[in-house]
């Protein structure tokens, strides 16, 4: 099947105007009559669902949280871009919607990044009227930052919890619609399968998670906004209950999965120290403006106190490696270069997997109060955590999965190949390509929930008859059927083995063979032993109780069981790619001495290498059954705008 | 129901309004205190000045000013009681399932008891106005002035406080009081949102201080009587 | 280290519970209680028997959803951290430590740890908004905010909604979070023209809930994970006795 990207005609900066101007309306009177099913309610789908019913629409929210507002969005430190130029330093549109471009490594859509950049500005004046305090200045302005090595101060901030305050902002519009009649929530309740009618997305089976009860909803359209698959590696810095299973299902039901290995790896994280480590906690990366990160020279000093190691004995690598952008380079560079020390054995802390991260020459420098009025929030983290005071001794840190680009496909409208089926925020893969820029996640997040999806949805709902499928017709009992007897599945296997200690071996596997680097060896041996494990799964698994009350272990199962076979798409995926890009870096696809741009110095040997000419597509896959390989699309990526270069940080 | 009537009710019934009723009231006590010790403290300057500051109040407006005084007191003070006791009976049940284990990380003896002191304090002013306002005791009642034809109510206080077991539950009384006063007084500013950094050291010094010295301002009167030191002549 | 675990077990909604005794054997110091918990149940899942419910998601301080009283204090004896950011090395090889949920008439026990907050949601949609359609505002910078209410905004802005100010307060009363959120929108002007309704409509919701009231122990500050001072209580009480005088007589 041609998969057909419905990118509207004209300029690119016309596009979105175009596309506003050109859809249809739906009928205020009408708008009551269809009945939106969203899932999720973090940024994108509680944006979503507090703007729809808005505008008349009438909406039921699901999430597995207690309350909306614990959605993981609420995790982002850091900040939100938005090209308001408020700080007159030549920041623009344009320059917004290149530089997110240019930041996934050329693997996104020209048309949707311009659109996102576009509405960003309006993101931020909706967030300020519904009073988000971001950081302002004495003038009563608000302040901006420059943020992840970007040339102008584009990020909104709210102290380090952006995200909390965003989501804050959206949940409380959320509850504001709770209140008018509009949304009806359903916390608590976890999506477990998806219901498709006559080729339409129609509906969800649900079970509800305190008292066991699977039940049915039927919907003129679905909306997926469910994030990222981050956890299949177990240890990352999602929240222990982010999986897959919604996005996963809804694959299975024939969405296609898009770009699955692209997967984005930070590099400040507390590293892990030892094998009962349930998650990995981010600090965030603003820690590298004044932090200089080594690793001792010779291996035999990984187990010094590093206080006792001379400067001359001391390896600042990334100075070393790149002169010009030096601690703040890049996410997917700093992470690999960290990577690559540690493997030669010169990685320090328990286990070896760390680097220092040290602010000494800072201290020297500014004074300790200094850098406690920068960092003192993040430094009272790590302390809390390790145990360690980081004024004293270099902190230790390592790259963990943090974000995943890939998702399910999507056109310029936000539906998936499958119609009626809308994929919002992190859950879709359109905007940010092979890796995203820093403080873009909460801008994608709410242009979709806000912005983008209120628009684009009508264009769907205009061909339909509101409220012409309920949950009477025989493809809800069907489905409800198969998600009681899966169930059931889970409970009666009786063997051995908790979820966490199959879900452990499964993130494993993943993280040395398809993690911050990748071969094409070891992901061939990644997609043998997965089935093997799975199949271990299915065998000797033990879930005790039964699923008739809240019990944990049967909801860890569901998605686990889900991210058995979503790993192998991903190394599958990860396997195709015969290059590297952003967030999948291919060994055997890296600069060389003998490259031209190596000896013209536009990068260096070990730096990621594109092939264009091959494989400037997003790929799609297409679930083909149980036990048979999916079926690879392919969506060639147009650059009218933009000529795709080599990305260099030298 | 007209809506200033709906509102009043409202406030009256939601935890909030009560507890605004609670320190309003508790402003009016808290005041009337600090003039009921200094009458009280003239018994250190003799039986004249003390004899003629009662006179002075029973004949306040032709006599009318202790009766509104009496009124408003007595007012404020079933207000103050019945809206703290309905407070505590649904905090009671808003924890309907104790905790196996409960540590406090900041709050004080004095707060935690405050129901208790305050029924004690019940008992004591009940017990108090039936002995010098009220007189039961007919010897007290029948003191006379020896100087001008009047009620001796400097001798009714010394010979009341030389009455061991009186004096000591007037002084325990007084002590709950304290405890009372040293929560309550700064109670009065968080309830009516006076309360911030800024003030928050000095509202909690202020209302030590207070407490302080109404504690030791009345109870120094039964301790003085008893060792001699104020005496009926 | 090796500990004694005093847990509350309780099978549903309607069932009784009790305290039960786990033993937590050969526990990392560095491992963080969440984890500790981890690996309790990890071996009574082999063990065959059922593991301890409880909440968590983000682990990382920020979601708000673990909970847990830890000997008769919530979220632990460490002061300004959740549950999840609470490590073993505050407690001693051979400790006995108590664990129950967030105790309140508002929180109903789900399963064993598991309470239902879904209390603080209703009082959020009774009016902790600022009721602005999307597409409608105005540009962010034509609202010059003074820079410290925007700070003392931002400080009533951090609560997580975690409960534990209702988990410690001995009336079981939720004023810092219904104080904190009416505090955060009410000091910023875009929250102005709202304040009268939404506090008469929040507290009137957190009545109806159950909660119990203000006495002011101070017991919340002391247990809050983002120490938002009671201040914010002594805002609501006054923006709420104002309010009211404005509905009766204005």
């Amino acid at each position: 099947m041609a998969l057909d990207a419905k990118i509207p005609s004209g300029p690119l900066q016309d596009k979105w105007a175009k596309h506003k101007r050109d859809s249809k309306l739906i009928n205020p009177a009408n708008k009551r009559k269809f009945t939106i099913i969203i899932v999720g309610s973090g940024l994108a789908g509680g944006a979503a669902a507090a703007t729809l019913s808005e505008l008349g629409y009438k909406v039921k929210c699901f999430c597995y949280q207690d309350s909306p507002r614990r959605a993981h969005s609420i995790a982002a430190q850091g900040g939100i871009n938005a090209a308001k130029n408020y700080q007159n330093d030549g920041d623009s549109v344009y320059r917004l919607f290149y530089d997110t471009l240019k930041g996934g490594d050329f693997r996104s859509r020209e048309g949707n990044v311009y659109r996102l950049a576009e509405v960003s500005v309006n993101i931020i004046d909706q967030c300020v009227a519904q009073g988000v305090p971001f950081a302002r200045e004495y003038g009563g302005l608000l302040a901006n930052r420059s943020f992840g090595g970007a040339q102008v101060s584009r990020t909104f901030y709210a102290r380090g919890q952006t995200g909390q305050q965003l989501l804050l902002g959206c949940y409380q519009a959320l509850e504001k619609e709770v209140h008018n009649g509009g949304v009806q929530m359903y916390p608590r309740t976890e999506m477990l399968d998806m219901v498709v009618v006559d080729g339409h997305a129609k509906g969800i089976v649900v079970r509800d998670m305190q008292t066991g009860e699977i039940s049915s909803h039927a919907g003129d359209a679905v909306l997926l906004a469910t994030g990222g698959y981050g956890n299949v590696f177990f240890l990352s810095t999602n929240a222990k209950g982010c999986n897959v299973t919604a996005a996963y299902r809804a694959h299975k039901r024939g969405a296609y999965f898009s770009n699955p290995c692209y997967t984005q790896i930070h590099p400040t994280c507390i590293p892990v120290s030892g094998d009962y480590q349930s998650k990995l906690t981010l600090m965030s990366e603003s820690l590298r403006n004044d932090g200089r990160i080594w690793v001792p020279k010779k291996a035999e000093d990984a187990k010094k106190n590093p206080n006792d190691i001379p400067d001359s004995d001391r390896d600042y690598y990334l100075e070393r490696k790149y002169p010009s952008f030096g601690n703040l380079s890049p996410r997917d560079i700093a992470s690999r270069s960290a990577k690559e020390v540690c493997d030669e054995g010169r990685g320090v802390g328990p286990g070896g997997r760390g680097v220092y991260l040290d602010f000494r020459d800072a201290i020297n420098r500014l004074g300790e109060d200094a850098i406690r009025n920068r960092y003192g929030n993040l430094f009272q983290m790590y302390a809390k955590i390790t145990g360690e005071n980081p004024y004293k001794a270099p902190m230790r840190i390592y790259p963990a999965v943090h974000y995943t680009m890939g998702g399910l496909w999507v056109d310029y409208n936000l539906m998936s190949n499958l119609p009626g089926l809308h994929v919002l925020g992190e859950a879709n893969f359109s905007d940010h390509g092979a890796n995203r820029l820093g403080a873009s996640a909460l801008m994608q997040g709410l242009a979709d929930g806000y912005f983008v999806i209120p628009v684009t949805l009508a264009v769907y709902l205009a061909g339909q008859k509101p409220g012409a499928v309920t949950t009477d017709a025989p493809e809800f009992k069907a489905v409800e059927e198969e998600v009681r007897t899966r169930t059931k599945t889970f409970l009666d296997i009786k063997g051995k083995r908790s979820v966490d200690s199959f879900h452990r071996e499964l993130g494993l596997l993943l993280w040395d063979k398809c993690g911050m680097a990748r071969n094409k060896a070891g992901l061939e041996e990644a997609l043998k032993k997965i089935p093997e494990i799975r199949e271990e799964f299915w065998q000797n698994l033990r879930v005790p109780g039964n699923g008739t009350n809240l019990n944990q272990e049967l909801e860890k199962a569901g998605r686990v069981a889900d991210f058995m076979e979503f790993g192998e798409l991903m190394c599958r995926d990860a396997l195709d790619r015969e290059e590297s890009c952003g967030g999948h870096f291919r060994e055997e696809h890296q600069f060389t001495e003998a490259d031209p741009e190596v000896k013209s110095g536009t990068t260096q040997p070990g730096e990621a290498k594109r092939h264009d000419d091959k494989f400037a597509y997003a790929s799609a896959w297409e679930y083909a059954g149980k036990d048979k390989p999916p079926v690879l699309h392919k969506e060639e990526l147009v650059f009218d705008t933009v000529k795709p270069s080599v990305r260099s940080y030298q | 129901m007209s809506p200033l009537v709906s509102t009043i009710c409202q406030f009256w019934s939601s935890s909030i309004g009560k507890k605004v009723v609670v320190a309003l009231t508790g402003i009016v006590l808290v005041g009337f205190l600090a003039g009921h010790l200094a009458g009280n403290l003239l018994v250190y300057v003799g039986r004249e000045a003390t004899n003629d500051y009662a006179e002075f109040l029973m004949h306040l407006l032709h006599g009318a000013g202790i009766w509104i005084a009496r009124a408003v007191l007595l007012t404020c003070f079933v207000l103050h009681i019945v809206a703290t006791i309905q407070l505590t009976r649904s905090n009671r049940a808003a924890r309907a399932d104790a905790y196996e284990v409960k540590t406090s990380v900041r709050t004080t003896l004095s707060a935690r008891v405050m129901i208790w002191s305050g029924l004690t304090i019940l008992a004591f002013v009940i017990f108090h106005l039936l002995h010098f306002t009220v007189r039961i005791d007919q010897g007290l009642a029948d003191l006379r002035d020896p100087l001008v034809d009047r009620h001796d109510t400097y001798g009714m206080v010394v010979r009341g406080f030389q009455n061991v077991p009186v004096s000591l539950f007037y002084i325990v009384a007084l002590t709950l009081l304290c405890s009372h006063l040293s929560h309550g007084v700064a109670s009065i500013f968080q309830t009516l949102g006076l309360r911030s950094k800024k003030t928050r050291g000095a509202i909690k010094v202020f209302s030590w201080i207070y407490a302080a010295i109404i504690w030791l301002g009345f109870i120094s009167i039964p301790i003085s009587i008893m060792l001699g030191l104020v005496h009926f002549d | 280290m090796n500990l004694t675990l005093k847990i509350w077990r309780q099978e549903g909604p309607d069932a009784k519970g009790q305290m039960q005794t786990v033993e937590a054997r050969d526990i990392p110091e560095e491992a963080s209680f969440l984890e500790m918990l981890d690996i309790v149940n990890e071996r009574i899942i082999e063990e065959g028997g059922d593991p301890v419910q409880f909440d968590h998601d983000c682990r990382e301080g920020i979601c708000g959803t673990c909970s847990l009283t830890i000997n008769g204090v919530p979220h632990g004896p460490d002061n300004g951290v959740t549950t999840c950011q609470l490590h073993m090395r505050k407690f001693r090889d051979g400790d006995t430590i108590w664990i129950e949920p967030f105790r309140a008439k508002a929180f109903p026990v789900v399963r064993d740890l598991v309470v239902d907050r879904s209390a603080f949601d209703r009082i959020i949609a009774a009016g902790g908004y600022i009721s602005v359609r999307t597409g409608s505002a105005p540009d962010a910078n034509g609202l010059p905010i003074e820079k410290d209410h925007a700070d003392q905004s931002f400080d009533a802005a951090t609560c997580i909604g975690c409960g534990a100010c209702v988990a410690a307060c001995p009336n079981a009363s939720p004023m810092l979070f219904v104080g904190a959120k009416a505090s955060h929108l009410n000091l910023l002007p875009q929250g102005k023209p709202e304040l009268d309704i939404r506090v008469l409509a929040m507290v009137r919701q957190m009545d109806a809930e159950g909660f119990g009231n203000c006495t002011n122990h101070y017991e919340c500050e002391g247990v809050c994970p983002k120490e938002i001072s009671a201040d914010v209580i002594a805002r609501l009480n006054r923006e709420y006795a104002c309010a009211s005088v404005k509905e009766g007589v204005a």
